[in-house]
């Protein structure tokens, strides 16, 4: 994103807010790129020749007398091979006191790839997280958050998830994201000896929050460069997107338009859709796969943020503390992937969806048991094994921190459910029963 | 025709000075650099006009031109529908080169070069009307009527028709002289403006019979009928769009028109990708050659969702005034109500309801009653089925969206968390979910005549069951699995039993995901025979273990191939298991 010098200066601005200027100028095209005072800044109305542009960095200092600058096009982003390794900011700017990137000039939030020239995504993404694999499979060019109250580890996760996902390019799109985690990423990704093939645009805490808005734009063009141009698999990790989206609201708010739910703008639907269809299987192989996070307010999916986001994404993981074990799990009942029908029983092991149904069938039983004993009602036998199960199956399949291969997972599974039911109790297929089931 | 230039940009939205009459939806483009990019008038202020551009926006430049096309969005109806997948307005996707979706560029709908075998079903000297069939093509499966345009005024003799042979769409076909003595040419194409409804047929009749959908919930519990409506609420992660996909797949219909209303783009592909694969057992053909798609996936133009639906519901009602059975569905309607939504915002009109514009329930209800099954002028019956998914925010049916469209769709399919949550699949509600055709006397009569005598008064028993099973649950978790009587889990394990072994069904296994009606009348007498049965226990263990266990029996012959041997021995195996507790029974009753 750089200014031209032979562009006309303007200085006359004829109304200021906090996160808007207006002025009078010729020849402006919609979503231009513009300098105010050396700030990069972008067109979000024309009226007449009144031209009202969203400052990034805020308008802080802004004089009716600053200078602006229009570039003559919308905000781009250099793409190259150079970019591995490298850290920018908001702009596409180096942070990481390296070189600027030489490279080609891409428009940063393109149209989206026509539906007839996408694959049907169906190659297995392993991440060794039981939680993940045996109940919501992942799949290169998927979309899918990760819903998370603000104390769950999900930054740490998130980057577990994305080093053993086996991309070749991982782009970190940071939101808001807090200098401690900034660090942790940037040292995590570092010390796996795998710095060369992640690329970042950060956008901190510390920085405007209007400048977010541009992170995942960038994030995702340097990933359809990475995913169509050279065929890689990419991998793109949005956090947080929540913060994004109160972005979102501020400058709605700002532009006076009328708030529909959760003070949200009535556009956060398309808005969010824009990026995360950025996620795409490639006819020619490469694709791009995002992993985003969503911070909820105590788990409150109904909030407009995360309930937009989840009709959008191919669904969610739920990150819960489980009190029982003391560790975070993927909760099974409100996490999902849409497109684990795309591979399970077919890339992997033909009993993984009987498997994987039955044991979160029974695990819904255990949680109707916990209900009855905690309303004081005496436990049937079979209430009680369903507790005891339940007990093993999130201390040794749903917590995080598991690393196992999906036949191991399985094979867990019907070893607990040999150890805890009878055969006529976990609903299978006769035909894998008579395989795979071995009383204990 | 009028000129313009554009005054004002806001996201979608641009202001046009004219210099001549534009009407109310009237088509203009902006003409940016090489490209056109395709807009819609939706208010007029003097000589200002607003519109909302069907593309990105970015870079447009107030005083660029605008040039008005003097009609509304149009489609284009003929031959070459069928196979095709189309974006929401109508262009050919399979058409666009490029990879990414550029701004402005156009595919033609239909293939102007494909020769037909047009055959002529009218004669020289025969008066028509608009809709009356002039000769056929045979396309894909269906023997595709060629017709009077639907905007033919009056009545009007036909002066000349081809005869057999070989044509292009764009080939005359007819001649027609109207009442003033003015002769009309037609071809095999005819362009309908999309909003506005095809009413060229005789009447439409209350509908009356079943349109199967392969779902035990749905045919056997809350039927819909053949040119009825119905709308599937449902919590994000509930299974819509599976269950979409199912019906679209299973459905007993001629035609299918699926309209990817704002949702994902990967869903659409799955569909690409499969039904070109999937035989459908009725024509021993593909089930793409049924199909048509519309899709403006969440990520294409905001404004061309809107028109998405419209461009679906015209091409049912095209194809209905063949003669045909058509099944439109669209996925998800409360992405067009939120296109509503963002364009009424950006007019500024004072807000109704969650900042919806005030008259979303009247345009939800005119869009619903374009469904309905028809007699046409020449007496043959055609049907548009309609069936949409609504995605309420939060899950919470008191929205604005749900409201609306309970009020005039017909069949009410709500899906619930709690079901989808422990994978009770299908999660549509067993309780609450309703068919009103249930009601309606011509289809009891239907059923009656069609499946058996007393269908749905035994459809209504199996409801009672559920409802009572329901009850028993309450009062067991409030008073305790001991503290109630035995009958009270005899009756939750009744209703368990109906759920698991006949509504529960699994869109995935081969044999589960489609069940014909004539096994959804042998298990449905099966399971409400054996749940009609009073077996008696000593105590409510007893009654949990007698019904888990006959409803795995029943599993396993719903996974089984209709009437195989596999299917028998398991039937057999429940008999005997049925027939042991029938002894214990007796063994008591007689101590």
């Amino acid at each position: 994103m750089k200014g031209k010098a032979f562009n006309k200066i303007y200085t006359n601005l004829t109304k200021i807010t906090k996160a808007t200027c207006t002025l009078i100028a010729e020849g402006v095209g919609y979503q231009e790129l513009a300098f105010v005072d050396g700030r990069p800044a972008q067109v979000v109305k024309l009226i007449g020749d009144e031209v009202t542009l969203q400052i990034f960095k805020g308008t802080e200092g802004i004089g009716t007398d600053s200078e602006v600058m229009f570039t003559g096009s919308p905000p781009t982003l250099a793409v190259s091979k150079a970019m591995g390794g490298r850290f920018f900011n908001a702009y596409g700017e180096p942070i990481d006191g390296g070189p600027e990137v030489e490279g080609e000039e891409r428009e940063i939030g393109g149209p989206s790839v026509n539906p007839v020239r996408r694959k049907k995504p169906s190659q297995l993404l392993a991440t060794g997280i039981a939680g993940i694999d045996l109940n919501n499979t992942l799949v290169t060019g998927q979309k899918i958050p990760f819903f998370a109250d603000p104390n769950e580890p999900y930054n740490q996760v998130l980057a577990s998830v994305a080093l053993r996902a086996n991309a070749d390019k991982i782009i970190l799109g940071g939101m808001g994201l807090s200098n401690d985690d900034y660090l942790y990423f940037r040292d995590t990704f570092t010390n796996a000896g795998e710095l060369e093939k992640i690329i970042s645009f950060i956008n901190t805490a510390e920085d405007p929050p209007v400048e977010r808005l541009l992170i995942p734009d960038m994030a995702c063009t340097a990933g359809e460069y990475f995913a169509n141009d050279l065929q890689e698999k990419v991998l793109v990790l949005l956090t947080d997107m929540t913060l994004f989206a109160d972005a979102l609201s501020i400058v709605a708010n700002k532009m006076d338009q009328i708030p529909s739910k959760d003070s949200m703008p009535g556009s956060l639907y398309s808005d969010l859709a824009r990026i995360y269809e950025k996620a795409v299987q490639f006819e020619h192989g490469g694709s791009l796969t995002i992993i985003a996070v969503t911070t909820l307010n105590e788990g409150d999916i109904t909030h407009a943020i995360p309930d937009n986001t989840g009709y959008i994404t191919e669904g969610q993981l739920f990150l819960r503390r489980d009190t029982e074990i003391g560790k975070t799990i993927v909760d099974p009942f409100r996490s999902l992937s849409r497109l684990k029908q795309n591979v399970i029983g077919k890339s992997t092991r033909e009993d993984h969806p009987q498997v994987m149904n039955a044991l979160v069938r029974l695990y819904a039983d255990a949680m109707a048991a916990r209900t009855k004993r905690e309303n004081g009602f005496d436990l049937t036998d079979y209430d009680q094994r369903t507790l005891e199960f339940a007990k093993d199956y999130s201390e040794r399949l749903l917590a995080v921190d598991i690393n196992i291969p999906v036949d191991r997972m399985l094979d867990r599974g019907w070893e607990m459910m040999s150890k805890f039911f009878e055969s006529h109790e976990v609903g299978i297929k006769e035909e894998l029963m008579d395989k795979y089931w071995k009383k204990a | 025709m009028t000129k313009g230039k554009i005054t004002n940009i806001i996201a979608n939205l641009i202001t046009i000075k004219v210099d001549g009459p534009v009407s109310q939806n009237e088509i203009c483009y902006v003409v940016a650099g090489s490209t056109k990019l395709r807009s819609e008038v939706i208010k007029v202020e003097g000589d200002l006009a607003f519109a909302q551009v069907f593309e990105i926006t970015t870079g447009l430049k107030v005083g660029d031109a605008v040039e008005f096309a003097g009609s509304m969005l149009e489609i284009e109806l003929g031959p070459g529908i069928l196979s095709q997948n189309f974006d929401g307005l109508q262009n050919n996707l399979d058409g666009l080169e490029e990879t990414f979706l550029e701004p402005g560029k156009i595919a033609p709908a239909l293939d102007a070069k494909k020769k037909y075998e047009f055959l002529p079903l009218a004669k020289k000297g025969q008066t028509v009307r608009a809709g009356d069939w002039l000769g056929e093509v045979s396309e894909n499966i269906i023997s595709h009527k060629v017709m009077v345009p639907f905007n033919f005024r009056g009545e009007g003799t036909i002066s000349w028709v081809a005869e057999k042979g070989e044509l292009t769409i764009e080939d005359d076909v007819a001649k027609v002289t109207d009442v003033k003595g003015k002769e009309h040419s037609f071809n095999m194409i005819q362009k309908w403006p999309v909003k506005l409804p095809i009413k060229s047929y005789k009447d439409k009749p209350r509908p009356f019979n079943i349109l199967q959908t392969g779902l035990r919930v749905i045919d056997t519990l809350n039927p819909i009928t053949e040119g009825g409506t119905g709308f599937i609420p449902g919590p994000f992660g509930t299974g819509k769009t599976v269950l979409q996909h199912s019906i679209a797949k299973n459905g007993d219909a001629d035609i299918i028109i699926v309209t990817a209303c704002g949702e994902r783009a990967n869903e659409v592909v799955e569909i690409f990708t499969e039904f070109p694969e999937l035989i459908d057992p009725r024509t021993g053909k593909t089930l793409q050659e049924r199909t048509c798609i519309v899709c403006n996936t969440s990520s294409m133009p905001v404004s061309s969702r809107e028109a998405s639906v419209y461009v679906g519901m015209t091409i049912a009602e095209y194809y209905r005034a063949m003669g045909l059975k058509v099944l439109l569905l669209a996925d998800s309607t409360s992405r067009w109500a939120q296109a509503l939504r963002e364009m009424s915002n950006r007019l500024e009109e004072l807000p109704g309801p969650d900042a919806f514009p005030m008259d979303l329930p009247a345009i939800i209800a005119n869009f619903y009653s374009r469904a309905g099954i028809v007699e046409l002028n020449n007496g043959e019956m055609g049907s548009v089925t309609f069936i949409g998914t609504v995605s309420p925010a939060g899950g919470n049916l008191k929205e604005p969206v749900t409201e609306s469209t309970s009020k005039v769709a017909r069949c009410f399919y709500a899906l619930n968390q709690g079901r989808a949550d422990s994978k009770r699949y299908p999660a549509i509600e067993t309780v609450d979910s309703y068919s009103k055709y249930l009601d309606y006397p011509e289809f009891e009569k239907y059923m009656d005549d069609h499946i058996q005598a007393g269908w749905v008064g035994q459809v209504k028993k199996a409801k009672d069951l559920l409802i009572k099973g329901n009850e028993a649950k309450v009062q067991i978790n409030i008073l305790g699995d001991d503290a109630v009587p035995v009958e009270y889990h005899r009756d939750f394990w009744r209703s368990e039993t109906i759920d698991f072994a006949y509504l529960q069904q699994d869109s995935f296994d081969d044999q589960d995901m489609n069940c014909p009606m004539d096994r959804q009348k042998y298990m449905f007498n099966l399971v409400m025979r054996l749940c009609q049965e009073d077996f008696e226990f000593e105590n409510f263990n007893e009654v949990t273990d007698f019904y888990k266990k006959m409803i795995n029996y029943l599993r396993q012959m719903n996974y089984s191939e209709f009437e195989s041997e596999e299917f028998n021995t398991n039937k057999e195996a429940l008999d005997q298991f049925v027939e042991e507790q029938r002894n214990v029974n007796e063994r008591e009753g007689i101590q």
